[in-house]
């Protein structure tokens, strides 16, 4: 019914989409799983309409069709349940399920409510959700929102002639097991009116709710099973089979670190729902990764180590030092610095030059009395730019204006001159090329070499297991197994995989 | 995700958007300054009179300029103020209450304490300063403690400020008469009154304060990215606060200098700084949103603002089309200064 042919989706520098072939049956629930980076998202940007594909074709009921933006595809038939839901939260109930398509429930240039709260009391009973189309939406529960937004896009029924495919983004995220459970059966039900796909991160569900399942890689969709010959294992070991280039991660350089004394340490450390009791400690030199799914967790420790997040149990210890007032103030001032994912959100201020970037974090040691000392910031920054290769033009040139990897790295030696020897790495190698990724490689082992503890949310598993000494497996912000990763004894993709999802 | 690799080749483009943003203020100011004597020129050629271009204008002259220097100088210390704020991504619409407030206990300190520069009365300047740093300080903790947007908590501490002026004066106005003070505007070198030096220096220091302070530094980083600078370990309250600080003091040179030019302290002294100031920070070219500007933009502003309040004058046009030109002007230097294609939507 509704058929991808070899598409393909470029991106500059990304072969995102590979000869794609895709197909979704009349009643069918089709699972779609893959690693961070697989391609899941993408394809989804093309089965709803947001991207369109360079190559291949799109075809419902065997004619090509072409979607300039997601409301063509909505008006095909396609229809998208969005993992950050977009309703918007100060409108009414029914408001959001019929925003944009109003014009049905007007009359002489006025909304007819009465009109508008019984067909969206028609289509809540759809999801059978009993509530009051005219609640403020910011009053419902998370899973009501999520239902409503199911049935948001369930009004595609009574708008167009076609069959409908509605895309379920990671649904069940944010879900309590019964709401899952719930959820699942309606959509089984539902079945009856339009056909699924379904994303998620979870493997057990995708195998539990789908008839077949692609399991992609790279950009390329490596298998089909059929729900009766699905098998777990051998889904996990197709989405990661992979051989590791042992060169591009520096192994050879990778020098067991100083046990003895103790970095960070974390004892039972929980913060809210994002994380709970998590106990590691980091020694100098050493490479601790934190591996899971998005959400698992990684980020939000991270931040408490840094001093963003207050933790609501537990007890963080930084160089022997009880830590009892979280602030980045204080995070800076023990010697942790941190690359954040966002570069250009917490990472680099465009508009400042390259040595005010690099000095922001240290100012005070580049004044005195408040006045800055801008030739020793220059000749500073001149160092820096010399040691790691940055790539500008001169000190004066605006940081926005560089590429990606010197970006990272003008953030690197922002710390690392700053004297931290804690770094903490989000995803440092994010969208850089190879070239540049290998200096950040080059650069965390030299930064081991020189006594400093690195924790790294790395941006592939293959990385994770290239760079780190230690690797600390979350699943929904629980610890689930730490892997000695010593060069030659490594775990492999596999090992993880297993335990991530 | 996708990373601009915007490494421009040296000499690549010379006309960059960045350029024309950075220099067309000033472009403008000196369009403004030829366009005003051909106004000028036009109307004696009209009437048959010889006129020479430039040479017999009345607006492009010495005395001219010292007139546009002496009303554009209490400005330009308010609006050197704003800039600081403006640059965090904050605005500061106290100023009209600050100035008012601090103009009048000013008056009252120096008459109080002598009446003249040459007694114990020069103390009430120093206290001038204070109470406009005093002013900005609460505005500051108003705005991060209470967790209120800059530009509401500014504007009530601002009519508060000129409640309490009125307060203070009971409605009166307040003459400082005093010949060494009132020296600011009644001694002239090189044609110019004392008061345009003073404004002068007060630029310089705010340049090194932009340029050359950790403060300055932590105005752009504020501006230019928050969060960065939050995740930098600066204390961001912190120095929102001391901005609105130094902008109360810079006030309080505006309140100074509005007085040594009329002699009178009154509650009206600070009447029509927040459009005036407002207005020439943004025609000179720093940005609302923050991290880009400084004080020189200010300053060229602020000419542009009072050359064309002036040239108007000279030309003989009213009033009321001063204002309109103004508000015209100031969404010409917006929508110049908008990269429109990356901000999606505006509230």
């Amino acid at each position: 019914m509704y058929e991808l042919r070899q598409v393909d989706k470029h991106f500059p520098g990304v072969h995102a989409l590979k000869a794609v072939d895709f197909k979704v049956n009349r009643h069918e629930i089709v699972g779609l799983v893959g690693e961070n980076g697989a391609g899941k998202s993408t394809l989804m940007k093309v089965i709803y309409g947001a991207y369109q594909p360079d190559g291949g074709d799109v075809l419902i009921d065997g004619t090509v069709v072409r979607f300039q933006n997601p409301r063509m595809a909505m008006d095909h038939g396609i229809g998208m349940v969005f993992q950050e839901q977009s309703l918007i939260l100060n409108l009414t109930v029914m408001e959001n399920i019929f925003l944009g398509y109003e014009q049905q429930f007007v009359k002489l240039g006025v909304i007819d409510w009465k009109a508008m709260s019984e067909a969206a009391r028609r289509q809540l009973a759809k999801v059978k959700l009993d509530i009051d189309p005219a609640m403020t939406t910011s009053d419902l529960s998370f899973a009501q929102r999520q239902l409503v937004e199911l049935a948001k896009v369930l009004t595609l029924e009574e708008r167009i002639d076609g069959d409908l495919v509605i895309l379920l983004d990671e649904p069940t995220s944010v879900l309590a097991q019964e709401e899952v459970e719930l959820l699942f059966s309606l959509v089984r039900d539902l079945t009856k009116r339009a056909s699924f796909i379904f994303v998620s991160h979870r493997m057990e569900e995708v195998l539990e709710l789908s008839d077949r399942i692609y399991v992609m890689k790279d950009g390329a969709v490596v298998d089909v099973v059929a729900h009766d010959g699905a098998d777990k294992d051998a889904i996990q070991h197709k989405m990661v089979g992979r051989d590791v280039d042992k060169e591009y991660y520096r192994e050879q350089k990778q020098k067991p670190y100083d046990e003895d004394k103790v970095l960070v340490r974390f004892d039972g450390v929980s913060s809210g729902n994002r994380y709970t009791d998590i106990s590691f400690a980091l020694h100098p030199g050493e490479v601790l990764c934190l591996v899971g799914t998005e959400g698992s967790g990684r980020e939000a420790i991270l931040r408490t180590i840094f001093g963003l997040e207050t933790p609501t149990k537990g007890q963080v210890t930084i160089k022997g030092e009880t830590i009892s007032r979280f602030t980045a103030q204080n995070g800076v001032k023990l010697g942790v610095g941190y690359t954040p994912r966002e570069r250009k959100i917490e990472g680099i201020v465009a508009g400042m030059n390259v040595y005010e970037n690099m000095t922001l974090s240290q100012m005070g040691n580049y004044a005195s009395a408040g006045v800055l000392k801008v030739n020793e910031e220059k000749s500073l920054a001149r160092t820096w730019i010399e040691r790691l290769g940055i790539k500008t033009p001169d000190v004066y040139k605006d940081c926005g204006g560089l590429s990606g990897g010197n970006q990272q790295k003008v953030v690197l030696a922002k710390w690392r001159s700053a004297g931290a020897d804690i770094m903490l790495l989000d995803h440092p190698t994010r969208g850089l090329d190879i070239g540049a990724k290998e200096d950040v490689y080059e650069m965390i082992r030299e930064m081991c070499a020189a006594g400093v503890g690195v924790v790294l949310v790395a941006d592939t598993l293959e990385e994770a297991i290239g760079l780190s000494h230690t690797i600390i497996v979350l699943k929904d912000g629980a610890f689930q197994k730490r892997f000695d990763g010593k060069p030659g004894s490594k775990p492999s993709l596999y090992d993880l995989v297993h335990h991530m999802i | 995700m996708t990373d601009i690799t915007a490494q421009s080749a040296p000499g690549a483009r010379f006309l960059t958007r960045e350029r024309i943003i950075k220099w067309t203020p000033l472009l403008v100011l000196v369009f403004l300054v030829l366009l005003f004597p051909f106004f000028e020129w036009l109307e004696d050629f009209g009437a048959g009179k010889e006129h020479m271009y430039l040479a017999d204008s009345r607006f492009f002259s010495i005395r001219n300029a010292a007139r546009i220097f002496i009303a554009a100088t209490p400005a330009l210390m308010v609006a050197i103020g704003v800039t600081f704020i403006i640059i965090m991504g904050s605005i500061d619409l106290s100023m009209e209450g600050t100035v008012s407030v601090c103009a009048v206990i000013f008056a009252f300190a120096f008459i109080g304490w002598g009446g003249t520069l040459a007694s114990w009365a020069w103390l009430a300047i120093p206290v001038a300063l204070l109470v406009g740093a005093a002013l900005g300080f609460i505005n500051g903790l108003v705005h991060v403690r209470l967790k209120i947007p800059s530009f509401m908590a500014s504007l009530a501490m601002g009519f508060v400020g000129t409640g309490l002026a009125l307060l203070l004066t009971g409605g009166d106005r307040i003459r400082v008469e005093d010949e060494l003070f009132r020296s600011l505007l009644t001694v002239r070198w090189f044609n110019f009154p004392i008061m345009v030096y003073v404004a002068a220096v007060m630029l310089l220091i705010a340049w090194f304060i932009q340029s050359r302070t950790t403060l300055g530094r932590n105005f752009y980083a504020v501006g230019g990215g928050e969060e960065l600078a939050h995740a930098s370990g600066l204390n961001v309250n912190r120095v929102r606060i001391m901005g609105f600080t130094l902008a109360g003091v810079f006030f309080a040179v505006g309140a100074l200098l509005a007085v040594g030019r009329i002699g009178i302290a009154e509650t009206a002294t600070g009447n029509n700084f927040m459009f005036v100031s407002i207005t020439s920070v943004v025609v000179g070219g720093t940005a609302l949103w923050g991290g880009i500007g400084g004080v020189w933009n200010t300053l060229v502003g602020v000419l542009i603002v009072n050359v064309i309040n002036n040239g108007m004058v000279v030309i003989g046009l009213p009033n009321f089309l001063q204002d309109g030109v103004l508000g015209i002007l100031v969404i010409l230097a917006v929508v110049l200064s908008t990269d429109r294609k990356s901000v999606s939507f505006v509230k």
